[in-house]
């Protein structure tokens, strides 16, 4: 099964990590990175800009509405997000757990959903 | 019909998938068996029955990746030859349990399903258990199963590096149910369910110290089931407690279950909890021991009840003042009124009537229980006179 790992963490506190910090911080997600691409798990996954540069779309009435900011305003924003091939719930847990954002902010586990072309 | 559904379950990966199944199965053979007579190996012909009509279902899956899995992992479960014991199937039970105290459900959820998959209670049954209307039980249910199938929540023994963590999560889940019956107010059928499931994992996992802990626990406090309320449904103390409706029979099975625990050298809360309380079932009370063991309890799983049950051994151990000094440096207890009426009762001991006063006062500012209160307004006014 495939699972979205969504990191969700105050971005600000990037903003008050020192500059060694900050350092370790990307040597841990690029560590992290390297063993799940060595593990053969890795699908995909990605940083965000921050939710500052968000613009959220809604069409009503086939008229297109553009507001400026994410879809909602929370305490905790989405900052990045990995997929991950996992055979059960438990070891997407795993990997979640491994992911240095879950040490300061959460990490929501989802599950992947699946359509077949052929809908027989 | 459990013991299908243990098989099944694990090997579909899909418990709602499973039930349905047996349940066709048992309807069938509710429909055959009294016409063409049982079959010689009925257990072997509900496996049988039940395989057969998942494959059915299968075949009716809109999506052809599912179809694909569940066959393959149909494939693999062989009736068995002949009947077997309960017993002889350790590992599908145990996956099963393993599957409905997943921390990834809620914890209601995890109760509901555990009851329902394991335990001999129908849906009905729980939701009258619980206070939840049936409907609304059910719906818990059908929401617990799809997400076990939907998030890939697996029907199986974690493996070894997860395995203490999710015993541990089993354990809560099984003593949740028997407190939930211990109340008030008692629910007979939901201690009978806990007993039961204790004993299953302490057959299922015979070198887990702490399963055997619990169930040791459980049939200790459910020994004396019979003299904890009185005829109004009130709680009474345990100094006060008829002993002689106390149950020596699950009182000795308790304790035998508890000496088979300590030689496995893994001590844990629940063997603690458990041989406290078969010194309370002791004709005289050991305080001492009783303090000693608290304080065990207190490093094993520290807690500010712990504390204070603590501290009321002391006081009979060693006398008011040593428990009274304990009590005064428990932190975050403001609001419970055992605290304050254990305080209160140490100062009326100690003749230290005003400050005892005070003490009853602010219990009965926190206590609601009709009994209760009457019980600590009397022994204000007892102080309140000799002060």
């Amino acid at each position: 099964m495939q699972y979205m790992l969504l990191i969700y963490g105050d971005q600000n506190g990037w903003e008050t990590l020192s500059e060694q910090e900050r350092g370790q911080m990307m040597e841990a997600y690029g560590s992290f990175t390297q063993e799940l691409r060595d593990s053969g798990s890795m699908v995909a996954g990605d940083a965000l800009q921050r939710t500052d540069t968000a613009t959220t779309v809604r069409v009503r009435n086939d008229e297109t509405l553009t507001t400026d900011g994410p879809f909602a305003e929370t305490k905790e924003q989405l900052g990045g997000y990995y997929i991950v091939e996992a055979g059960s719930l438990d070891e997407a847990i795993e990997w979640a757990s491994k992911i240095p954002g879950s040490r300061y902010g959460s990490v929501e586990v989802r599950p992947v959903m699946v359509f077949e072309e052929n809908g027989s | 019909m459990g013991r299908t559904l243990a098989i099944l379950a694990p090997a579909l990966g899909d418990v709602e998938l499973a039930e349905d199944a047996v349940q066709e199965a048992c309807a069938a053979a509710l429909e055959r068996w009294p016409r063409d007579g049982a079959p010689a190996n009925p257990g072997a012909w509900l496996l049988t029955t039940a395989r057969n009509r998942a494959i059915d279902r299968i075949r009716r899956e809109q999506t052809l990746r599912r179809k694909t899995e569940l066959l393959a992992a149909l494939a693999e479960t062989e009736p068995p030859a002949e009947e077997k014991e309960d017993d002889t199937i350790p590992d599908e039970r145990l996956s099963l349990i393993f599957a409905c105290c997943h921390p990834a459900l809620a914890p209601e959820a995890q109760v509901a399903l555990t009851l329902r998959s394991l335990g001999g209670l129908t849906t009905e049954e729980i939701g009258r258990a619980f206070l939840v209307p049936e409907p609304t039980m059910a719906q818990r249910l059908v929401r617990a199963k799809h997400k076990i199938r939907a998030a890939g929540i697996p029907l199986r023994v974690p493996p070894d590096h997860l395995l203490p963590e999710r015993v541990r999560a089993v354990l809560a889940v099984v003593y949740l149910i028997f407190n939930e019956g211990y109340g008030p107010p008692p629910r007979a059928e939901l201690c009978e369910e806990a007993i039961r499931l204790g004993k299953v994992l302490a057959l299922l996992m015979p070198d887990e110290a702490e399963a055997l802990g619990l169930l040791a626990l459980m049939l200790l406090h459910d020994a004396r089931r019979a003299s904890r309320l009185d005829e109004e449904g009130e709680l009474v103390l345990l100094a006060d407690q008829d002993r002689s409706l106390w149950d020596e029979k699950r009182t000795e099975e308790g304790r035998r279950v508890l000496d088979r625990a300590l030689p496995l050298r893994r001590p844990g809360p629940y063997q603690v909890q458990a041989a406290i309380a078969s010194l309370h079932l002791e004709p005289e009370t050991d305080w001492l021991q009783i303090a000693a063991l608290y304080k065990r309890l207190e490093s094993l799983a520290p807690s500010p009840v712990v504390e204070l049950n603590r501290a009321v051994a002391v006081a009979m151990a060693e006398g008011p003042e040593r428990g009274l000094a304990l009590m005064d440096g428990i932190d975050g207890l403001g609001d419970c009124r055992h605290l304050h009426s254990a305080r209160a009762d140490l100062l009326r001991r100690l003749g230290r009537g005003a400050e005892a006063a005070e003490a009853y006062d602010r219990a009965l500012a926190l206590a609601s229980q009709p009994a209760e209160r009457a019980f600590l307004e009397r022994r204000l006014a007892e102080v309140r006179s000799s002060a």
